[in-house]
């Protein structure tokens, strides 16, 4: 096998290769570090990575081989590398949050979960690019640059996890690490033709995430199968003692469910409000799709209203900020990170916090501190983040009361395909409008999945198809969505990535030498 | 020097009914900090008792520690409070350097602890009972020193340390309903209210309750109104009094402030106020008003707080006997009067009395050392008794070196002088002082011979039967052994030298 077949292949039939000794964990890390050399740096490089963290993820890889010659018994996914998106803090490698306020910051203490990837020996090949503190749907918020989609390197590949859903879908990681406050996994999942879950509120440990919207943020696999988010899923899931609201009892046999293979039966349900008006035509109909597919597979699908949805963005844009204001009051130039000293007059403790806030923030997190702080003030609190919280209640009766009719319940995961950069950067409110179908998720804190649909009929780019199911059922996603995923494929006659443009590969240095190459992803890191 | 106008305290009382509240933090001795693992322990290196946590750096989750939450119910319990089945944790946000994370995790609407009341015994056995607006937790800030400055305030520093051991530290924040009709009696209420909440804690062993420490602090709000008004005047609040004597005399100068403020026409700002235990006076801090915006809202990283029933009853099983039984109790043990009990409470000595009787000295010595020789000390040196330095174990070795003839009083003075000067144990101090009662008969006997040598006519007359004069001899050995003979054995030896029956 080619190394250029070897990273398009999932990452379980990876593992399946590492295990039967076909290739090593060395091998398998290079290669996809030269492909990040390849791909990912230069003026139309897709700069889906912040940080190449080559040098100790080709130890982990020597070390997992070494280990597998001696006969250990080791973790399914060990030697299978992956990207962390930049908002979780990692010990050896900067953490920047995607903000200029991080910049050069490394952090003293793992995240649980990159605790739960070292512990499983998967070796970390870099942080991904994101909006600035996950503020964002299209990455274009990073003060380190926009990424860019491998599909059409002149639009987005959504936000705010664009850097791991690339990174997937232009094969320079098997999987990613993502984080969904309102949406971050799943649009770009949709929007690259990948594959992204939003856990149930609590099933991943928070720990280590730097926070944007406290009780909305969770921790989520980023693949390009429905199976490798589940064994993903399966590592970084679980209590975790220092997260307080990390659930008791994680869903579990997640994996087992994907690899049912059966939908017959089940009862699916189409949200009314999710589709239709201000849904482009080529979602609408690759939605459609879908539908008749899981139908001739057994699936009874239903229609359910969820009315109180139409509140859902105006409610989350309350909500998220007003934590987001609170999260983000550390960030202040006193303890860690960049500290910026005003240009003029007297070096008071206020006034340099005030330099470093204004000089280390971008223009979308000012945005929303300066929407939270003045939700939170006296006197508007009741009216704004009080009604808010009403209005999730009623988001949470609604799902309630849809999940009383059926199994799961289906959408487009965003109602467009990929837009171009710069084409919604200087207008809010259409930016926000990328995550109305994925919001009710968050604010219910029940679990969602994305995976491609296919590709619109009017740009060809592609669809997201989104399954949510109630709160510790991620199981049910798995399911439904590995059957909806193989129909799909059996109709394109392969997965949806082999239908996008092979990136243009920057003549890499003799990529054939180990220390050559290398040497090339370290030159990328210096970068 | 303070620049305030005072009133006199009774022309002040004549015209104005003190109103009072106080709002007690008392940090809670837990093995580990509030919300992070760190541990809590105090005058440790500045910032190595530190982790993620209590650092605020990105990306940390609070937990909250079980065990303060149990001391929390304990206070609650002791104050007479109702105890809430369900509460949650609020950010209250302000920034500051002290405050890592720029918000402070504390309780808002849902206090664990409401409702209660807690009775006062005022030295001469009056009882007031304060009311118990709500208990609730919290998490302290770090310790912020300025440097360069005269004052040590922050205005005029050049630049400020921050020491984070003690950011996050539980803290429980006892607040009172508003005090009203203590009038003349209102500086002694407050003393003795604090004095009584910070024996509470320390009984229940949930705080090491130093006021001196900062375990204990209060945060004192006095208004005065009209006789016979109803409004309540407006407040200021004086924070870091620190001590029992402070915060009586904080209270004190602020009615006094107060009324020769608004004898001027002038009304009262609503402010916080800075007292200064050197010039026992408070000046202005910042203006505060009731619309201070915190921008309270629910800490969404932290799950309610429920307490079961049985839970509540567990804890309260735990609670030791209240102070004011204790006290009862003691009295009765000792044997004291009704005055020299009240004098040992108000001295603040009444641990070290009863940690002194258990250790096995007499009720009666341990009152005399206590309430004499240390106590002396204690007021020349003005600092609590308590907080001289002397403990309870070097009262009972010097009791105990006294009993075995070893040293006399007098001798033990200097003993306790050797103590307090970092000499070591007493029996240390004896060896290397020297201080030890001469009771090697030769020795004596030798000082005996030439005394009597010396005063032949004295000698004279005792031996012809006026064994009175025999004292002129013994001065003149004690003279000569620089007071550490044993007088009673130098007099029968004299007699027994010069034959004479004693």
């Amino acid at each position: 096998m080619t190394v250029h077949e070897l990273i398009r292949s999932s990452a379980a039939d990876m593992a399946a290769k590492l295990a039967a000794g076909d290739i090593t964990s060395v091998e398998l890390v290079q290669a996809h570090l030269d492909r990040i050399a390849a791909v990912d740096g230069g003026e139309r490089g897709v700069n889906a990575f912040l940080h190449v963290n080559a040098e100790e993820a080709l130890a982990v890889a020597a070390d997992v081989d070494a280990r597998r010659a001696a006969g250990e018994e080791l973790h399914e996914l060990a030697g299978v590398p992956i990207a962390v998106k930049d908002l979780i803090v990692t010990k050896g490698q900067p953490t920047t949050a995607g903000s200029k306020i991080l910049e050069g910051w490394m952090s003293p203490y793992d995240a649980t979960v990159v605790k739960k990837l070292r512990a499983a020996r998967m070796p970390i090949l870099g942080k991904t690019n994101l909006d600035e503190f996950a503020m964002g749907s299209s990455t274009e918020h990073s003060a380190y640059g926009p990424t860019r989609n491998p599909w059409d390197l002149d639009r987005i590949p959504g936000g705010s996890g664009g850097g791991s859903a690339a990174a997937v879908a232009a094969f320079e990681a098997p999987l990613a690490l993502g984080t969904d406050t309102g949406g971050s996994i799943r649009q770009p999942g949709a929007v690259t033709g990948t594959v992204g879950v939003k856990p149930t509120y609590g099933a991943v440990s928070r720990y280590g995430a730097i926070a944007m919207a406290s009780s909305l943020d969770q921790i989520g696999p980023v693949s390009r199968t429905v199976l490798d988010s589940a064994l993903l899923q399966e590592v970084i899931g679980g209590h975790d003692p220092q997260d307080s609201t990390s659930l008791t009892d994680p869903s579990t046999g997640l994996a087992d469910a994907a690899r049912l293979g059966n939908v017959a039966g089940m009862k699916i349900g189409i949200i009314k409000e999710l589709h239709g008006e201000g849904y482009q035509a080529g979602v609408e109909n690759r939605f459609n799709e879908s539908l008749e597919l899981l139908r001739g597979a057994g699936a009874e699908i239903v229609e359910v209203s969820c009315p109180n949805f139409g509140y859902a963005l105006g409610a989350y844009y309350l909500i998220m900020p007003s934590e987001a204001s609170s999260n983000l009051a550390k960030f202040d130039g006193v303890r860690f990170g960049m500290r910026a000293l005003p240009a003029e007059g007297p070096l008071t403790i206020e006034r340099v916090m005030a330099a470093t806030r204004a000089a280390g923030f971008g223009d979308e997190v000012k945005r929303r501190i300066i929407l939270g702080t003045y939700a939170l003030s006296a006197g508007y609190y009741d009216a704004y983040y009080g009604s808010a919280q009403k209005v999730r209640t009623l988001i949470q009766r609604d799902f309630a009361a849809a999940f009383e009719q059926v199994d799961v319940l289906i959408s487009p995961t965003a109602p467009t395909t990929a837009f171009k950069l710069g084409e919604k950067l200087n207008d809010p409110l259409a930016m926000y409008l990328n995550d109305v179908a994925t919001i009710p998720a968050n604010m219910a804190g029940v679990p969602g999945l994305t995976l491609p649909g296919g590709l619109a009929d009017e740009d060809g780019l592609p669809v997201g198809i989104q399954l949510l199911a109630p709160a510790r059922e991620d199981a049910r996603l798995y399911r439904v969505g590995a059957v909806l995923e193989s129909l799909l494929e059996a109709q394109w006659g392969g997965p949806i990535l082999d239908r996008a443009p092979s990136l243009a590969e920057t003549p890499a240095v003799e990529p054939v030498e180990t220390q050559g190459t290398a040497a090339t992803a370290a030159a990328k890191e210096a970068n | 020097m303070s620049t305030e106008t005072l009133v006199g305290f009774e022309e002040a009382m004549e015209k104005y009914d003190p109103v009072l509240g106080f709002e007690v933090h008392v940090e809670l001795n837990t093995k580990t900090k509030m919300f992070s693992s760190a541990p809590n322990v105090f005058g440790d290196e500045p910032n190595t008792n530190v982790n993620e946590v209590c650092l605020g750096l990105p990306g940390v989750l609070p937990v909250v520690n079980r065990k303060a939450v149990e001391s929390s119910i304990l206070i609650g319990l002791a104050l007479n409070c109702k105890i809430a089945e369900h509460c949650t944790f609020a950010r209250k946000q302000y920034f500051y350097p002290d405050t890592p994370k720029n918000f402070q995790t504390s309780q808002y609407e849902d206090p664990i602890c409401y409702d209660g009341w807690l009775d006062i015994e005022l030295e001469d056995g009056t009882v007031f009972r304060v009311e118990i607006e709500r208990a609730h937790m919290e998490e302290d800030a770090g310790k912020l020193t300025h440097m360069g400055g005269a004052t040590g305030r922050i205005q005029g520093a050049d630049y400020s340390l921050v020491d984070y051991n003690r950011s996050g530290v539980p803290l429980v924040e006892i607040v009172t309903k508003p005090i009203e009709g203590a009038g003349s009696r209102a500086p002694e209420l407050a003393k003795a209210y604090v004095a009584a909440v910070r024996e509470i804690v320390k009984n229940l062993g949930v705080s090491d309750a130093r006021m001196e420490r900062g375990n204990v602090r209060c945060d004192a709000n006095v208004s005065l109104r009209p006789h016979g008004a109803e409004k309540f005047g407006t407040r200021t609040e004086t924070k870091n009094v620190n001590s029992l004597r402070a915060v009586e005399n904080a209270v004190k100068f602020e009615i006094q402030r107060h009324a020769a403020v608004l004898d001027s026409g002038v009304e009262i700002t609503q402010e916080t106020r800075h007292w200064h235990e050197d010039t026992k006076s408070t000046t202005s801090g910042r203006p505060k008003s009731d619309a201070d915006d915190y921008r309270y809202f629910p800490e969404p990283d932290l799950v309610p707080i429920v307490t079961t029933a049985e839970w509540v009853e567990e804890l309260r099983s735990r609670l030791p006997e209240p102070p004011a039984e204790r006290r009862k109790r003691l009295q009765a043990d000792w044997g004291y009067t009704d005055l020299e009990f009240r004098d040992v409470v108000n001295a603040g000595l009444m641990d070290e009395i009863e940690e002194t009787v258990t250790a096995g000295a007499t009720a009666a010595a341990a009152r005399k050392w206590w309430m004499g020789e240390i106590a002396r000390r204690a007021k020349l040196a003005d600092v609590d008794p308590a907080a001289l330095g002397v403990s309870p174990a070097v009262v009972v070795e010097i009791e105990k070196l006294i009993a075995s003839g070893a040293i006399n009083d007098k001798l033990a003075r200097k003993v306790l002088d050797g103590v307090l000067e970092g000499e070591g144990t007493p029996a240390e101090v004896v060896a290397k002082r020297g201080l030890a009662v001469v009771s090697d008969d030769g020795a004596l006997q030798k000082a005996i011979d030439e005394a009597l040598a010396a005063q032949p006519d004295v000698a004279e007359k005792i031996r012809g039967g006026k064994v009175q004069a025999v004292g002129a001899i013994v001065g003149g050995v004690m003279k000569v052994t620089r007071g550490q003979a044993d007088a009673a054995r130098v007099r029968e030896l004299i007699l027994a030298t010069l034959g004479v029956e004693g």
